[in-house]
This record gives C-alpha cells, structure tokens and sequence, in this order.
C-alpha cells in the first residue's frame, strides 16, 4: 500500500476517534434530577425533579465545542408540603399546563479548562422557563466516564458524562408573580443539576 | 353538653401536641413526604425519591388550635344547667 493511500486512512481514523459523542440524558435509572431552593419565611422551599431528558454532543479532545439541550419537565419538579406543591404547578406560578418545560440550550463555552475527565467551563446558552427565554451563563463541570456505562446499565457498552452545575436565577425574569409574594417567596431560586448521559458504543 | 365539648377541645390539642412532638417537631410546614438520597457509585450523583411519610408542622398545630378554640367557643352557647335543674334530676 502506498503512503499516499495510508494518510487519508489515517486521517479518517482520527477523525472519527475525535468525533463528538452525543449523550443522551434520559437516565434508564431515575437518578438524574434538578433541585431547586427558595428562600421563604418559616422555612425554605425545597424540591427537586427528575423528569429529565435531552442530548448534549460532547467531544473528550475538544470540550470547547460541546453543544446541547437539556429538558425538564414541570411535572416532575416536587416539593414535599403538598399544597406547596399544587400552587407549584398552578397557573398562579409555574403554570404547568401551559408551559411544560424548562429548557437550558447552550451556545457557547468560555474559560474551558480540563484536568484529567473533568473539565469545567462557563456554559452561556438560552434558559427558558415559563415562556421566557433569557441568556444565562451557567458554570459547569463535565466528568467523562469512558467505558462506564455498562458499570452502570449491564449488557450496554459505552461511555458516560456526568454534568453538575450551581447556579442561581431569578423568578422575576421569567415572569413568575413579578413583585408579588416577594416577602413569601425569594425572588432568586438556586438550582444544582446533577444528570447523567450515555453514550452507547455499538 | 357544655363539659363535653370542653373536653373534647383539650384533648384536640394534647392528640395534636403529642403528634407533632413524636413525628420530630417539625417547626416547618407540614409535609407528606420526605426526600430520600440515594448515591449512585458510579457517576457519583445523588438520586433522589420520596417516601410517603406525614410529617405535621406548625400549621398542624395552628390548625389544631383554631379547631380547639372552636369547639371551646361553641361550649360558650351552652348554659350551665341550674341548680334546681340538677336537682330535680336527682
């Protein structure tokens, strides 16, 4: 074989070992979740959700160039008091029937830096929640398992990105009771997002 | 009937006193269930669920209260039988 045949070869090789990896976030397990955290007067509101999806493209060689959109669906988002929880999901503030989702798409990635399988960047991307869009800059780490998926889900072969990120927003942004029941209910809702992906090798 | 409904608003709020004390007087809202952590080892995240679990709060107790004081202040449209009532009973 001639070595002009050889390079092209060798470049497709590299080229499809350093192809980003889509990940698919909707955890065959259920541990994937989204907490949530108010501040409120007797006692602060806490919840979480886990009714969480969405694809996220993801490159170990080139973690700048990930890309994706991650899903929460207000249905899932819980909260222990259960009349907190009806008002939660009524049209008086998240208005679950109306607005079904909480999305989070990414747009760019700035002061990426990896050590090892983890890299942590600041993610700007379009949060929408409550039918309003605003850009958001997120800070984010991503852990790339590879090879650990079947540790996780036997009989599949693959590899995982964990995502975790801390960040706070606030309702009033969303339109969510916009000065209203500040002295009830904190304006600011911090978040912490802890889902996992998958990507299956075939 | 006066006594009877006396009684029945004290022990309203002793039942009530001695629920919120054994569940672990929550001094927050009450809840139905309880958030349950769960680590999962290989990506190390946290999973969580809930347990279906009655937890009374301080509106547990204000509810008990407004019910005692209720049945209290209904005790007040009773007369106290009189003397020569009771007698006559005799």
């Amino acid at each position: 074989m001639k070595l002009t045949h050889i390079i092209p070869l060798v470049s497709l090789a590299t080229a499809v070992y350093a192809a980003p990896q889509a990940f698919d976030f909707k955890d065959p397990k259920g541990v994937n979740n989204a907490v949530f955290q108010l501040d409120a007067p007797l006692e602060s509101i806490n919840g979480s959700a886990n009714g969480i999806s969405g694809t996220v493209s993801f490159d170990p060689e080139n973690p700048a160039a990930t890309t994706g959109k991650i899903v929460v669906t207000v249905d899932s988002m819980t909260v222990p008091n259960p009349m907190q929880n009806g008002h939660l999901h009524s049209d008086k503030w998240l208005d679950a029937a109306k607005y079904p989702e909480i999305t989070f798409e990414t747009k760019s990635l700035a002061n990426v830096k990896t050590n090892g399988d983890v890299t942590t960047a600041d993610v700007t991307g379009t949060f929408s929640l409550h039918g309003v869009s605003n850009e958001i800059t997120v800070p984010v780490k991503f852990t790339y398992l590879k090879d650990k998926l079947s540790a996780r889900v036997p009989n599949l072969k693959g590899d995982l990105l964990v995502i975790r990120a801390n960040f706070a927003i606030n309702r009033e942004d969303f339109n969510i009771n916009k000065g209203q029941y500040e002295d009830k209910v904190s304006p600011t809702i911090n978040l912490s997002l802890a889902i996992a992906g998958s990507s299956v090798t075939k | 009937m006066k006594k009877i409904l006396q009684l029945l608003a004290v022990l309203v709020l002793l039942a009530a006193g001695a629920t919120w004390l054994a569940t672990g007087a929550n001094r927050g809202w009450t809840k139905t269930s309880v958030m349950v952590r769960t680590l999962d080892p290989v990506t190390g995240i946290e999973g969580i669920t809930y347990d279906k679990k009655f937890l009374p709060g301080v509106d547990f107790l204000g509810a008990a209260l407004g019910g005692a004081a209720l049945l209290a202040g209904t005790s007040f449209f009773f007369r106290k039988p009189k003397l020569n009532q009771q007698q006559n009973n005799h």
